[in-house]
């Protein structure tokens, strides 16, 4: 039975909805396995020891900072919301990538709660809040993110939102993603979307020649992709409008960068405006990229038009492919990112010919939101190119990779998240951490990221030197300890 | 004060976490929500250190803490942070989750206070409680009253004459915090007092903080923020402190700042040789005078247009240090000034007096609001004639393009600009932040 219903305030956390955990130590067909075994029901493990986690809030503003014409109100204290100044450059820097010739100020607000209002509540500072920020910023929406304060204080977050919407006439939601709630940070983007599917998206009018996106802020290769088929990229959501929101229910279907990522609202926009999705997990390696494609040929009706567009594709990319693996043929990889993206880049790399030594994947989702096999990125990796071995399931416990890098020392790491290539350098490991979530899509995402690694394995020099210098605050002991020592049964 | 707030220039209490940070080896414990951590490190960039970002252990408070408490996994968890990490203080700070449960933190390190040879303090900073501004001395203070106490004995109260502490940067939120206390140091040095410094890669680490006690008095350099710390070592030790309320940048207001120190110290019966300290001081100023004499025919004769009047937007400390000098040192007119840092009531009136004495002929309006969104709006109602600099955080950068100004990043959050260990505050500190203003102007010509 699929969790999504827009008729109420919150959504589910993953690791209710989907069962998703944070602790594996196996390889990637055991954690396969196990969870089709058990039917998607896995037992997440604790840690005895644990590091700094990202929390949902971050991610649900991830997900609605960088609407054009929105602003955002942290409904807590000044802390909940001071690293949502990182979206505000993306937005400015990666703007061109959306054609955005000038792009706005991001209008980041905090309620500011202080020691009074976890006394006396703090919903009239949110009411205030929403009607000055309405004044000043003139947006087309306001998205109120909460935060542990407000959440167990029990602010009523949901009233005062509706009270508001009704007041100024444009759509306020309350998106509700404390912390403490979930260990989960991607908790957050489908906070993020559940209230942008319940109280944004409208009913569709009549269907137009739009595919949906759902992404970061990656580069545009779907505008040249759809075009061969006659459809135009509809990038949700950063750089999207909330009119453009509004109308994503009238696309001919939805594609997502990354099944993590894009789970929930994949499915909402399905089950609650009709907008077929793509099941297959997205196109990273040749397999994938067939079957993705194919999909998508299948939806829109233009299965001959995909099989030419795949055969163009091969005959101008194999030969580059080919000689790619020749030169990474031996060549060892380490790969740490979050859940689905993670998946893909371990396909991509097998694809171009490396060994996989082993992965750290921030959790894992035994299933969709979608509840489709097809959708299941690690099923696909290890059904088309074989086990990984190592693999850990690790929400970005900085101890438990170290310790692992250390002993695997392989040729190149690639991560996908901050903080990540630091111990990979420290360690003279060459490390790549490329941003753009779509550039390894594709048969041009393969030459495009096999050139990367092959330059960044090449690249060598400051790494050792970095090596040869670095501070390493972690004990002799620790280093020898097994690295899942702290990792509960 | 305590409304909405548009572009966050400082962080919730628990970001004095980075206080622990800029202490070599030491290590920050979050008893804190999930989230908090990134938050923080999000908010200063490039600012792990040793054990800070992604290093630091952190209960990562759940559903179950919340209901059932969280200091079992607290106890867990500084457990295991001895064997896993190799620090020499360990600094338990708690979030909103621990404040709100009630979570009685300080049962749990008392367990830790004598089995292991590491110390362990405690300290709450959930962040409703205040900002980092604040809590810094709260921090501070932990250290001083549950770890230094520890070595009093060993450390007898004023007992090294020429020995001072210095309280002046709040590391991280000053961005030129390393700079800034090296300059510090070596300025007081050059008068021949013995400085602990307490913070960064010059300070001793721990085994510095130990001799507190000792210092004959302090140096405190700032409006307002971390006057508790030195009020507490009034209070434990008898040492008295030299207040100097903003940063001295350039070499009118470092001169001031030295002659000021000088004084005190011989007068707190330092072993200071006065000519020899003097003719350090006019050194510094001879040398310093020699680049803008250099400098003085490039900003009367540049033709082709540089920056004319500014607004800063900082705390107190940079505002009044930066407005005095921009005016005396530079040429540049400082305008409306904007203090973001939330400066309690009671010390606006002198911040605003000591703006008021930076000229006798002209005013400079002075605004106090965390606000800064506001403020932004303010500057894009005024009607300034020239070609405008915005001193600022990275939030500026687009308001700077919008009214068609420059602009330099000096403030947090920094994402246009990368700071190493460049310093503003002293002699060298004025020189940079010339060079700084004129690059930028400089390099707007393409």
């Amino acid at each position: 039975m699929s969790k999504v219903n827009l008729n109420i305030p919150e959504v589910e956390i993953r690791e209710i909805r989907l069962n998703s955990i944070t602790g594996f130590q196996g390889t990637a067909k055991e954690l396969v396995d196990a969870c089709s075994a058990c039917g998607g029901k896995m037992k997440d493990k604790n840690r005895s020891f644990s590091q700094c986690l990202g929390c949902g809030t971050s991610n649900a503003a991830c997900t609605l900072t960088l609407i054009q014409d929105a602003a955002i109100i942290s409904h807590g204290p000044v802390g909940c919301s001071t690293c949502l100044h990182e979206f505000a450059f993306t937005y400015r820097v990666n703007a061109y990538l959306r054609q955005l010739e000038h792009p706005t100020q991001r209008k980041i607000f905090s309620t500011n709660l202080e020691e009074k209002d976890t006394i006396y509540g703090g919903a009239k500072k949110l009411e205030a809040a929403i009607r000055e920020v309405h004044k000043r910023a003139k947006p087309k929406a306001i998205f109120v993110i909460t935060t542990c304060a407000a959440g167990i204080i029990g602010d009523d977050v949901e009233s005062v939102t509706n009270a508001a919407q009704k007041e100024l006439g444009i759509p306020v939601v309350a998106v509700f993603c404390e912390g403490f709630r979930s260990k989960m940070w991607t908790s957050g983007f489908d906070a993020g979307y559940h209230g942008i599917a319940r109280k944004i998206i409208k009913p569709a009018r009549q269907k137009r020649n739009i595919i949906n996106v759902i992404n970061f802020w990656g580069s545009d290769i779907f505008r040249e992709w759809f075009a061969e088929f006659g459809y135009e990229p509809n990038y949700i959501t950063p750089f999207a409008t909330v009119d453009s929101l509004s109308y994503s229910s009238e696309a001919a279907l939805t594609i997502q960068a990354c099944s993590t990522l894009g789970s929930y609202l994949g499915a909402a926009l399905e089950q609650g405006f009709g907008v077929p999705e793509i099941r297959n997990s997205p196109p990273y390696g040749i397999a994938q990229t067939d079957r993705w494609f194919r999909e998508l040929g299948q939806i829109l009706g233009k299965e001959k038009e995909v099989e030419e567009f795949l055969a163009r594709k091969k005959a101008e990319y194999m030969p580059k492919i080919e000689a790619l693996r020749e030169k990474l043929k031996g060549k060892t990889a380490y790969v740490t990112a979050g859940a689905s993206h993670g998946h893909s880049l371990l396909a991509l790399l097998k694809e171009l010919g490396m060994e996989t030594q082993g992965a750290a994947i921030f959790h894992h989702d035994p299933k969709y939101d979608n509840e489709d096999e097809r959708a299941d990125t690690l099923s696909h990796t290890v059904a088309d190119y074989g086990d990984v071995p190592n693999y850990n399931v690790c929400n970005k416990q900085e101890f438990e990779l170290v310790n692992v890098l250390n002993r695997i020392r392989p040729d190149i790491l690639l991560a996908r998240h901050g903080g990540m290539t630091l111990w990979g350098a420290k360690l003279g490991i060459p490390s790549l951490l490329v941003g753009d979530e779509h550039f390894g899509m594709g048969y041009e995402g393969l030459v495009a990221y096999g050139e990367r690694i092959l330059e960044t394995i090449d690249n060598d020099e400051f790494v050792k030197n970095l090596a040869k210098h670095s501070v390493n605050p972690y004990t002799k002991w620790w280093l020898e300890q097994e690295p899942y020592t702290f990792l509960g049964k | 004060m305590a409304g909405l707030i548009e572009q966050e220039r400082y962080t919730c209490a628990i970001g004095a976490l980075q206080t622990v940070v800029a202490i070599p080896r030491a290590v920050p414990i979050l008893h804190s929500g999930p989230g908090c951590g990134v938050m923080i490190k999000g908010f200063f960039e490039r600012a792990s250190g040793y054990a800070g970002g992604e290093t630091a252990p952190c209960t990562n408070f759940s559903e179950k803490e919340v209901v059932f408490g969280g200091t079992d996994r607290l106890r867990n968890i500084i457990k295991n942070t001895y064997k896993v990490l190799d620090t020499d203080l360990q600094v338990v700070v708690t979030g909103c989750t621990a404040g709100i449960v009630g979570d009685d933190v300080a049962s749990v390190t008392d367990e830790f206070l004598w089995e292991e040879d590491r110390p362990i303090v405690h300290v709450e900073t959930s962040g409703f409680k205040s900002n980092n501004y604040v809590s810094h001395s709260a921090v501070v203070n932990a250290i001083i009253d549950q770890y230094v106490s520890r070595f009093e004995e060993e450390n007898p109260a004023r007992s090294e004459k020429n020995l001072v502490n210095v309280f002046a940067s709040i590391p991280y939120q000053d961005q030129f915090w390393k700079g800034n206390l090296k300059e510090y140091k070596r300025l007081l040095e050059g008068l021949g007092l013995k400085v602990n410094i307490l913070f960064g890669p010059h300070s001793g680490g721990v085994k510095e903080w130990q001799t507190i006690p000792k210092a004959n008095f302090n140096v405190f350099i700032s409006p307002w923020y971390g006057e508790p710390i030195v009020k507490n070592l009034e209070r434990k030790y008898g040492q008295p402190y030299y207040q100097f309320g903003y940063l001295p940048i350039g070499a009118n207001e470092t001169t001031k700042f030295l002659n000021g120190v000088l004084e005190y110290a011989i007068e707190q019966g330092a072993g200071i040789d006065e000519i020899k300290a003097r003719a350090f001081i006019a050194e510094e100023e001879r040398a310093y005078y020699e680049e803008l004499d250099n400098l003085a025919t490039f900003l009367l004769e540049f033709r082709y247009g540089l920056p004319s009047y500014a607004h800063v937007l900082h705390d107190a400390g940079y505002v009044v240090g930066l407005t005095k000098f921009l005016l005396h040192e530079t040429g540049v007119i400082p305008k409306e000034q904007f203090i973001v840092d939330n400066v309690p009531a009671k010390y606006q009136e002198k911040i605003a007096e000591e703006i008021r004495s930076v000229s006798d002929k002209r005013e400079i309006p002075v605004y106090f609001d965390p606000d800064a969104g506001a403020m932004q709006d303010v500057i894009r109602g005024l009607d300034n004639k020239g070609r405008a600099l915005i001193l600022g955080s990275g939030w500026d950068k687009e308001l700077a393009a919008e009214i068609g100004g420059d602009f330099l990043s000096i403030a947090c959050p920094t994402p246009y600009r990368i700071v190493l260990t460049t310093n503003y505050v002293g002699y060298t500190g004025g020189l940079r932040v010339i060079e700084d203003i004129y690059n930028t102007a400089l390099a707007t010509y393409k």
